[in-house]
């Protein structure tokens, strides 16, 4: 009876062994790197050696990739500091600069294509109507008559929706209001996306492609870094400009200063004075998400 | 050394069978390796060979999800009438309703990891190990309800086979707890699910309180369904026996559901039409189409048309009586409630999006093949588990026949 308890143990293990071996050429054939990124804790419970260490880690692997020096930063916000935004919407012309400046300053997929600024051509006697609104205008000019236009991005909610529902805490609000996304956390269960009530988060269906010479290697870890297949992403305000002191993209390339840019905890601030002197509208304000992002009307 | 034993009895079990019974097994293989190609691309590729694109950002996966949901509570469910009617097979019933739930819920597991991005980092959700998002995402209590279920139903079934094998009487402190256990688990696990769409205030289409409800009627009628057939099947086949007027209930609390259902429906239609705000295009997208684009409409009509023929003749006692209108009443119902359930309730949710944008969706060819490669998968493992099963209860499986050999 032992004997035969003994020979089926060796032939188990001999059953076993197939898998074994399986298991240790899948192990081998991933490098350290690759192991030690698969086993990567949220980054917003890392202590500030361990994010030093994967920012490190980051701008070696992007450089391989892509042959170019990049800069991974991992900079967090300023104390009394909290980024509010202001679109003009009697001066937006619809030209959609902003689209594409996003596109280029924040690394996003050419193709496929994701745009985290949707411009919407509006009919004038609707008003702000987003059932009568299209994105796939395409006229020689604009703006077109009877016609005006809302960029919608990330609203940065006070109360955000998809915060709430992630099931896995991988994306959350910073201490200077951006809400960002840990794209190595993102399981990509596009729960935030049913819940953002303003189309602002987008997914990498596919495997995002940039052409090489058009990457930007001055990123944020949270923001514009080159990102994988299967996440989620949206705008952040350039978190990777905006706290270095710069403006982001938008704001700049906007030719018609229709788009303003501030500390809303900075009372001499120019989002301080529009909320001030100009009437200001937020998105859907009925669902009680409370934007950071105001419209309004300069003119 | 009975427990090799048992294994190696179980797998002569499984490969025993006739002529139908392999027919049946290779056409499931062949349907899963079918699959499992389809399947194969979007893991290379990701999911941008799915037609899910960021304005229809859930489809196809989530709705068989969903129905699938729904199938594993009403499995159990119908554990209450059996207790309440006192119909005589109760642990035959049991055990075969906790089986089908426990498939369901591997299925439902299954198509969570097939829609997710990153299947390999599914340890972030989980607790300890990485940061659940617990209790404010509505997604980690239905994964917590869903575990538990699970365990409930697979502890019951094990226990009760294992007793049954070793030809012990089951304890009843340790069964009936966990059964009555898992009547509200079973609630629980399709109210969380529905919570998970319903408390989006950015998706009008299901933001309303009848959803959960509306879900717990047409389960009541899904899960049923399957079981009402194969209670007849085994009737036929083994030893189990079941009186016809316990099957006939079963089917007049299915007409009760469909008419609860039926009814919420109504009121439901009623507020969106009458009242006639913006929000009604969900509901037209739903009904007719949008400008010529009716992908939907004719799965939510064919939902409509079997559910309601179903309903028919499940009301009327002659045709509910007689075996061959009685089945044809189960299937309808069953794919009633799979269109509804996996098409109809989730794509119009996102057409049109919540900037009013019209992307129009339907399954991609790797999704349908995917959603095949998962319920072939868990019909093959229904089928084992239920021939383990049946050979344990009624054909003297057991610890004494293993030994002899």
């Amino acid at each position: 009876m032992q004997n035969n308890e003994k020979n089926n143990s060796r032939r188990n293990f001999l059953k076993k062994l197939p898998v074994l071996a399986l298991g240790t050429a899948a192990l081998a054939s991933c490098n350290s790197q690759e192991i030690e990124e698969f086993l990567q804790q949220n980054f917003k419970t890392l202590s500030k050696e361990e994010k030093d260490e994967i920012v490190k880690n980051l701008e070696k692997k992007y450089y391989e990739k892509y042959g170019k020096k990049f800069k991974v930063s991992d900079k967090p916000a300023t104390e009394g500091i909290l980024f509010g935004y202001g679109l003009d919407l009697s001066r937006c012309i619809g030209c959609r600069r902003c689209v594409y400046a996003c596109v280029k300053e924040n690394n996003q997929s050419r193709d496929p294509q994701i745009h985290w600024i949707q411009v919407l051509q509006m009919e004038k006697e609707k008003g702000i109507d987003f059932a009568h609104s299209t994105v796939h205008y395409n006229p020689e000019t604009v703006p077109e008559p009877g016609h005006f236009y809302l960029p919608v991005a990330c609203q940065q909610c006070r109360n955000p929706q998809c915060i709430t529902v992630c099931p896995t805490k991988a994306t959350w609000q910073e201490e200077d209001g951006i809400v960002v996304v840990d794209y190595n956390w993102c399981i990509g269960c596009r729960y935030c996306m049913a819940a953002c009530p303003y189309g602002a988060r987008h997914f990498n269906w596919g495997e995002p492609n940039i052409p090489l010479e058009e990457i930007n290697p001055e990123t944020h870890y949270l923001g514009n870094r080159p990102r994988p297949k299967g996440v989620v992403e949206k705008c952040t305000f350039c978190v990777q400009r905006v706290r270095e002191g710069k403006y982001p993209s938008c704001v700049e390339i906007c030719p018609v200063g229709a788009r303003k840019f501030d500390n809303l905890l900075d009372p001499e601030s120019e989002i301080r004075y529009i909320l001030e002197n100009k009437r200001v509208l937020v998105l859907k304000e009925e669902l009680n998400t409370q934007p950071k992002f105001y419209y309004f009307f300069g003119v | 050394m009975d427990f090799l034993r048992f294994l190696l009895g179980c797998l002569k079990i499984i490969i025993k069978g006739g002529r139908v019974y392999y027919s049946c097994l290779f056409f499931l293989l062949i349907l899963i390796v079918w699959g499992a190609f389809g399947y194969f691309g979007q893991l290379q590729n990701g999911l941008i060979t799915t037609n899910m694109r960021d304005s229809v950002s859930w489809g196809f996966y989530i709705g068989n999800f969903t129905f699938l949901v729904g199938v594993a509570a009403a499995a159990v469910m119908l554990v209450i009438p059996a207790y309440i009617y006192n119909w005589k097979p109760i642990k035959e019933i049991v055990i075969f309703g906790e089986i089908l739930a426990i498939c369901a819920v591997i299925m439902c597991l299954s198509f969570i990891m097939v829609d997710i991005g990153n299947p390999l980092k599914f340890w972030h959700m989980l607790p300890f190990v990485g940061t659940m998002n617990f209790p404010s995402s509505i997604l980690s209590w239905d994964f917590f309800v869903l575990s538990i279920y699970f365990l409930i139903n697979l502890i019951v079934v094990v226990y009760l086979l294992y007793t049954h094998f070793y030809k012990k009487e089951y304890k009843k402190s340790i069964i009936i707890p966990l059964v009555l256990l898992s009547i509200p688990a079973a609630i629980a696990i399709h109210t969380v699910t529905a919570f998970l769409y319903n408390a989006l205030p950015a998706r009008p289409f299901w933001n309303s309180a009848l959803l959960a409800p509306r879900f717990l009627t047409t389960a009541f009628c899904s899960g049923p369904a399957i079981l009402l057939l194969l209670f007849q099947v085994l009737r036929k086949t083994t030893k189990f026996e079941i009186k016809d007027e316990a099957i006939f209930r079963i089917a007049e609390l299915m007409v009760y559901s469909m008419f609860i259902y039926l009814f919420f429906t109504i009121a439901e239609l009623f507020k969106e039409f009458y009242s006639d705000t913006e929000h009604i295009i969900y509901w037209k997208y739903l009904l007719f189409g949008v400008a010529k684009n009716r992908e939907i409409a004719i799965y939510s009509w064919a939902s409509i048309i079997m559910g309601t023929t179903a309903f028919l003749l499940f009301l009327i006692p002659t045709t509910r009586k007689n075996f061959l209108t009685l089945n044809i009443g189960a299937v309808l119902i069953y794919f009633s409630v799979y269109f509804e359930k996996g098409i109809t309730l989730i794509i119009p949710g996102f057409t049109p999006d919540v900037i009013g944008q019209f992307y129009f969706y339907i399954p991609s060819e790797t999704e349908i093949r995917t959603a095949v490669m998962i319920f072939s998968a868990g019909a093959l493992l229904f089928t084992f588990i239920s021939k383990i099963a049946i050979a344990i209860l009624f054909e003297g499986f057991s610890f004494e026949s293993v030994r002899k050999k």
